[in-house]
Order: C-alpha cells, then structure tokens, then sequence
C-alpha cells in the first residue's frame, strides 16, 4: 500500500466533560485554551495533521465550543480551507425525536451522531485523536508503521513517568512486536511506564463497522468499548512516540508544561521539529521594551509593551507590563495589562484582564493562582 | 455594473538605487520596515483604513518578493469579489508593448483596468512612504473645492526642499504655481506623491501626454505643470502628520529609529489606523537569562542571548551570547553570533555577523558615527571589522556609506 497522506483524514474528538483546568475552561473548552504565548492547545493537533499532507479534518466538539470555532474560522491559517475537503467544525445537535448529543458521554457516541462524515469522506485511514496532545509529530512515519505491520488499529504511545502531569490516563502493554497485550484505563496501581498519547490510525472502513456493533451492544468509548474487548481479535499495535509530548489535563500539568517551554532545547523542538505549528495570526506590531525594561528567561509574543522586569515568565499577545511592575514564574494572557508596580509570582492570568497599580498576587510554584478572563482587580 | 467611485493607483516599480544592497533582489515598496512590515504596506493599510477597497499596484523592478508578498491581498483585506488588489506589471499587446516609461505611463498603460471600475476620481499613490493618512478626508476636500486634481503637501525644512517637488498655493489653498525639484525652492510646501484626479480629466491629460514624444511621461514632471499652464483647479491638500521618504538608506534607519523611545515619532500601536502586513508564523520571541533588552522592537521567532539597545528586530533574528548591538536594524533572520558588536547599522536579511565581528565604530559619538549596512545574505567573517567609512577587501557585499 502507498504512503500517500491524501489517503488519510483526520478526525480531533473533543468530548471532555469536566472544567479541567478550572477557571481557564469556564467559558472554553480545554481545546481552545492559551498556550506558549500565542497558540491554543489543538494548534498543535492540528498543524501535526497538515504538515503530514492531511486535508480532510473532522472537529467533534461538544460544549463550550464558542471560543473554539472563534479561533478555528474556516481553517484558512492551517490551510484547510480547502474546495474540497478542509476543516469540518461539527457540534452537537438536538434531534426530532428530543434528544441532543451534547448529552451523550462518550467519544464514539458523538463520532456516530455525525457518522455522514465519516461516511462521505473518502480516504481510507483515519488518524482519531481523543485528547488534543502538545507535541511535534511526524504523521507520517506513523502511518508507515502501521501500513508496514498491517495494523487494524496503531496506539501512540510514549514512555514517561507517572509523575507528568496525571489526570485520566490509559497504561498499556506491548510485546517485543509491540504488539498491545493489555490496556487499562485509570488503574490505581501502575504497571506500565507506557501511556497512551490518545491517538490512533485505523482504517476509516474498520472504524464505522467496529463502532457500529460496539455502539449497539451499549459501548460509547473508544478505549473501553472498542481497544480492549478486541484486543485479541484485531490486530492492535503500539507506536512509541520519542520526542516531547504533554497531554494536558490538569491545571498543575497546564503550568508545568507551559513553564518547560522556557526550555529552548523544548520550545525548539515543539515549534520547528517536523514542521511550523500554525495558529490564528492577529495583525500586532513588534514588541516594544522601553528603556526600563528588564527581561529574563521569557517568551514574549508581539504586540506586548514591555516596561518593567520579567522573570521566568510567559507573555500572550498585546500584554501591557507598567513601570515597576515585577512578574516572576507567570502566564499573562492576551491583551492583560498591568498598571505600575503590580507584583506577580506564580500567577496565571486570562484574557482582557486589568490589575490596578502596586497590587501583589502571588501563588504556589506548585499550584499557581489563577486569574480569570476579564477580571478588574 | 463594478462601479468604484475612488480606486487607486500604487505606483511600486521604483528600484531604489539609493538603497544600494538592500535594493539588489527587491524593490523599494518591499523594503523590511519597522520590525515587521514592508514599505508598501503602509499605503495599502492607508488605502484600506480609508475605505478604498480596489488598488492597482503597478510593479516593474524585481517584482517577484512584491508579487508574494501581496498575492491575492489576503492581509490588508483586499482580497475581495469585487475589487480588492490586482497586482499590474508591464505587458505584451499586439503593438508589441512596453516597459513603464515613467510614472504617468505606467497608469496610461493601464488605463484598461481604471475603465473596467468607471471611477469617479483616481487616487495616484506611490509605494515608498512611510505615513498614516486618511485619504478620505483628502477626498472630501478635493470634492469640496470641485477640483480636478489635488496634490497631498507636507511642510519640509527649507533646506530640504529642493529635494522634492514644491507647491506655491495662494490663501484658499489653489496650487498656482509647481516645481519639481526646484534649485531656489519659493516655499517648503512639498509634494508627498500623494494625488487625486477626476478620473475623466486624468484620462485626457494621460492620453495627450503619451502621444507627446518629448515627454518623460511623469506626473511630478510632466502631468502636473501640463494641467495648471491649461489653467486646471488644483488644490493642495495639507498633511500634518507623520510621513517619511525611506528612499535613502540614512532615512530608513531614522525612519525605524523613530519607532523608539518614549516620544517615538511615528506609533505601530494605535488600535484605530492599524498597519496591517503579512505575518510570519514565527514561535514567539525568547529572551533568555543571560541577555538585556532595551528601548527595541522585538518580533517573533528572535532568540536573544546577548545585549539589544535601540534597536529593531525583524522575526528570527538571532543575537548570541555575549553579542552587543546598539542602535541597529536587523532584518529577517539575520545572526549577530556570540561576541559581536554592532552600532548605528542596517543588516540586511539572513545575513550573518559571525563571532567578534565589529560592524560600525564603538567609541565615537553617534551622530558623528556613519551608518554601516551589511548586503542581504552576506557573511561577515569571524574577527572581521566592518566601518561604514572603510571599505573591506573580499566583502562584496558591505555597503559603504557617504
């Protein structure tokens, strides 16, 4: 079988149920939430599947998805606005007979209630992502593994230890082959260094016919209902994934996965390894450091204004940092400003917000204090 | 029926000769400015924030980098189903055609394009400024004197007049009298190359100009003292703000220089004349622990490890350890590596300045100092010394400024 990457769609299912990251996912789903200055975390699932050549790409939401498809549009900055194909944004909807599938728990549930596109689509192999993941990956070396092991499905994976950033979590076992030999989702006692990166390839065919007989024997996810029960019937092969990859899932796992970006070895492989990562582009002018500036070890998107000290810190677009303003180990989101003097240690601040002059915020290292959208403190 | 009441004409095939090495693979309009932006979108920004959504942009020297970088408009809003930008180089016609002979020719010949819109008026723009202008207002005031020709003027200091072309208007503002580049210069009224025409009396005055075998076919030269001697009404348009003719290499570094500092002349951030330009997608920029950034313009994707005053830097540009820059321009992904020193220059892009290189003079007052450009692409040698005043052997490519 040729390695052609329009053979292959993607499909991003988004179905978290839960305010993961707490004030940050009040109003948007975990998917359209800042990251690394400039991006929102599914830039990266995103702009992995273009810069393998993908142009079908299927984005299930399910709630909250407002500031999502804000960011997504017609998928012109990923180059998915395609005549044929490109970008599918594809809510839940209320069906005649009352039902809404935003109510429905389960990945496959919400992928059958658009089963159209995957049906209409014509490529044969599909790469599912169940969680968007902030890595730079090259898709199609998977694809050729899993062509060459003639796989029915292919589980990424990489190896890491349970201390990175737990939230749910699937462990699993391969063989020498790798082979998967077990699969286990949340389990208390951990075995496996191995976790899923929840992503897979599997035929497109392979995937409606699977979900149709597990759906109608009362199955709904994914892992649980299609992986496992068929673990020896299918062939079902992992796929280790080397380099840097984060799954985030928690607001502890967002900070610590933000803050390792000030890792240039980190931040180089995540923005050039296999290709740029692509994002809505907002028309700012340079940043600006006047005089009194003082910048260390600080990612700094433009648009900002930049006239007190940064320390270990991340700066979204068009943020404003007064005169004797300190912020140390922080994450200011776009357009925030600081008035003179504020003093920041540890903090996480949305969007639109103001501090007024000389105020003092301060979190944990380990548990940051966060600052909601819009707040005027 | 496409009917435009006002649509420009971007004149943008200049070479820029004074732009010496910058200039060598582009032209003048495409010239990296400010951080970010090139020298035409200043113009399109204007033409956009002034509501004129069709512009022909006429292009000539080195128009390929031009012709990528509008494409289809995307940026400035203007790619557009009706209207929108149209990129207009010289072509073949069944006479054979022609290259644009001069400024007033280069419209004649694309008289086609005017006519398929049906203007009312034609707003004629050169691509090589830097300024924030509504050219509605100038609209307005050309409808409201019923002229048949405004010129956009700027007061310049009288020294530097004869530089460009000068009005003598009386007290309503009536041009009376035009130099172009006058020797004993009457005023300091000058010229921005910035005109509005009635398109019916631009197409006259077009048309007899092109059959005039003497004529250079220019508007400064030829267009604009042919309708006052045929007693026109023409009025000159005051402008007061911010503008500035990048055509030197000395005034594109003032012009970047004047971005900075707290009583920056000229502001990228205002929300309500925003200047739209093609943005990189550039990680965002990295300063690390060990660098200091100070008074500068800082775009994505730059890697700062040393020192940065009063500077301005394009995306991806890298400055390494213990590297020092003062009062620079550095453009697109050029490198200044670890020990280097560079003062009061431009570098030009993905140049490099390897490790300990001195480009431009460390002890002399800035004033007094030349400005030093290093040529696009250009590597400067580890060690190596570069002054704007010396000319170094096997560096082709170092400007040498006078």
């Amino acid at each position: 079988m040729s390695l052609n990457m329009n053979n292959v769609m993607g499909v991003i299912i988004l179905t978290e149920r839960k305010d993961k990251l707490k004030e940050l996912t009040l109003n948007r789903a975990l998917a359209a939430v800042p990251f690394g200055a400039r991006y929102r975390i599914i830039d990266f699932a995103l702009s992995n599947l273009v810069n393998a050549g993908v142009r079908n790409v299927g984005v299930f939401v399910q709630e909250k998805y407002r500031s999502l498809m804000d960011h997504l549009g017609i998928g012109k900055e990923w180059d998915l606005n395609r005549q044929r194909d490109g970008l599918f944004i594809l809510p839940p909807e209320k069906y005649a007979d009352g039902s809404t599938s935003w109510l429905l728990n389960g990945d496959i549930l919400l992928l059958r209630r658009h089963l159209d596109y995957l049906l209409r689509s014509k490529q044969e192999y599909v790469i599912l992502m169940t969680n968007p993941i902030i890595w730079n990956v090259n898709f199609t070396t998977v694809l050729k593994d899993h062509l060459d092991k003639q796989a029915d499905i292919t589980i990424v994976y990489h190896l890491t230890d349970h201390q990175n950033c737990l939230g749910t979590f699937t462990e699993i076992n391969t063989d020498r082959q790798e082979k998967i030999t077990a699969v286990k989702v949340n389990p208390l006692i951990n075995q496996s260094s191995k976790l899923s990166l929840d992503t897979f390839i599997i035929g497109r065919k392979k995937l409606m016919e699977i979900m149709d007989s597990s759906i109608s024997t009362g199955g709904s996810d994914f892992v649980r209902d299609i992986i496992i029960p068929n673990l020896d019937k299918l062939l079902i092969y992992g796929y280790q994934f080397e380099g840097y990859a984060r799954k985030i899932n928690s607001l502890e796992c967002y900070y610590k996965t933000s803050m390792e970006l000030l890792n240039p070895k980190i931040s180089k492989e995540l923005f050039y390894a296999n290709g740029p990562i692509y994002t809505k582009v907002k028309n700012e002018p340079p940043a600006i450091y006047t005089k009194t500036a003082e910048v260390k070890n600080s990612l700094i998107a433009n648009g900002c204004i930049i006239k007190g000290r940064i320390e270990n810190s991340i700066l979204f677009r068009g943020v404003k940092v007064g005169q004797n303003a300190v912020v140390k180990n922080s994450i200011v989101m776009q357009k925030t400003e600081l008035d003179y003097g504020v003093s920041l240690e540890n903090v996480i601040i949305d969007k639109d917000c103001f501090i007024s002059a000389e105020k003092k915020l301060m979190g944990a290292a380990s548990y940051p204090l966060v600052i909601s959208k819009k707040t005027q403190l | 029926m496409n009917k435009k009441e006002c649509i420009a004409m971007l004149l943008a095939g200049g070479q820029g000769t004074r732009l010496g090495v910058l200039t060598k693979k582009l032209a003048k309009p495409a010239v990296p400015f400010g951080g970010k932006y090139r020298i035409i979108d200043f113009t399109l920004s204007n033409c956009v924030n002034s509501g004129i959504d069709t512009v022909g942009v006429l292009t000539q020297f080195q128009p390929l980098q031009l012709h990528s970088y509008i494409g289809i408009g995307g940026p400035w809003d203007l790619d557009r189903e009706r209207g929108g930008v149209m990129v207009l180089p010289p072509f073949v016609r069944s006479d054979g055609g022609q290259w644009y002979k001069g400024t007033a020719n280069a419209v004649y010949q694309n008289l086609g394009y005017l006519e398929t819109y049906q203007p009312e008026y034609v707003l004629v723009l050169s691509g090589d400024h830097v300024y924030k202008m509504d050219y509605g207002k100038m609209l307005e005031f050309h409808k409201n004197n019923n002229a048949s020709a405004t010129i956009a003027v700027i007061e310049v200091p009288i020294e530097e007049a004869s530089r460009f072309g000068i009005m003598n208007t009386d007290s309503d503002k009536k041009i009376i009298d035009f130099e172009e580049k006058p020797k004993q210069p009457k005023n300091n009224l000058a010229s921005m190359g910035v005109y509005i025409f009635n398109y019916d009396v631009l197409k006259k005055y077009l048309e007899e100009d092109a059959n005039d075998p003497g004529s250079s076919n220019d508007f400064g030269k030829n267009i604009i003292p042919k309708m006052l001697i045929s007693g026109e009404r023409m009025f000159a348009y005051p402008f007061d703000g911010y503008w500035k003719d990048v055509g030197t290499l000395e005034s594109l570094w003032e012009a970047n220089m004047d971005l900075l500092g707290p009583k920056h002349k000229f502001d990228l951030y205002d929300r309500n004349w925003r200047v739209y330009s093609v943005n990189p997608n550039q990680p965002p920029h990295y300063i690390a622990s060990s660098s200091k950034v100070e008074n500068s313009l800082v775009n994505e994707g730059c890697l700062i490890y040393g020192e940065c005053f009063n500077s301005v830097l394009f995306p991806g540009v890298y400055i390494g350890k213990g590297a020092k820059v003062y009062d620079a321009v550095i453009m697109l992904g050029a490198k200044i590596l670890e020990g280097a020193f560079v003062r009061k220059a431009i570098i030009g892009t993905n140049a490099v300045i390897s490790e300990n290189c001195l480009i431009g003079q460390k002890d002399i007052l800035l004033q007094e100092t030349p400005l030093t450009v290093v040529g696009d692409d250009e590597v400067v040698a580890p060690g190596l010394s570069v002054f704007g005043i010396h000319e170094r052997g096997g560096l082709k490519n170092v400007f040498k400024y006078e």
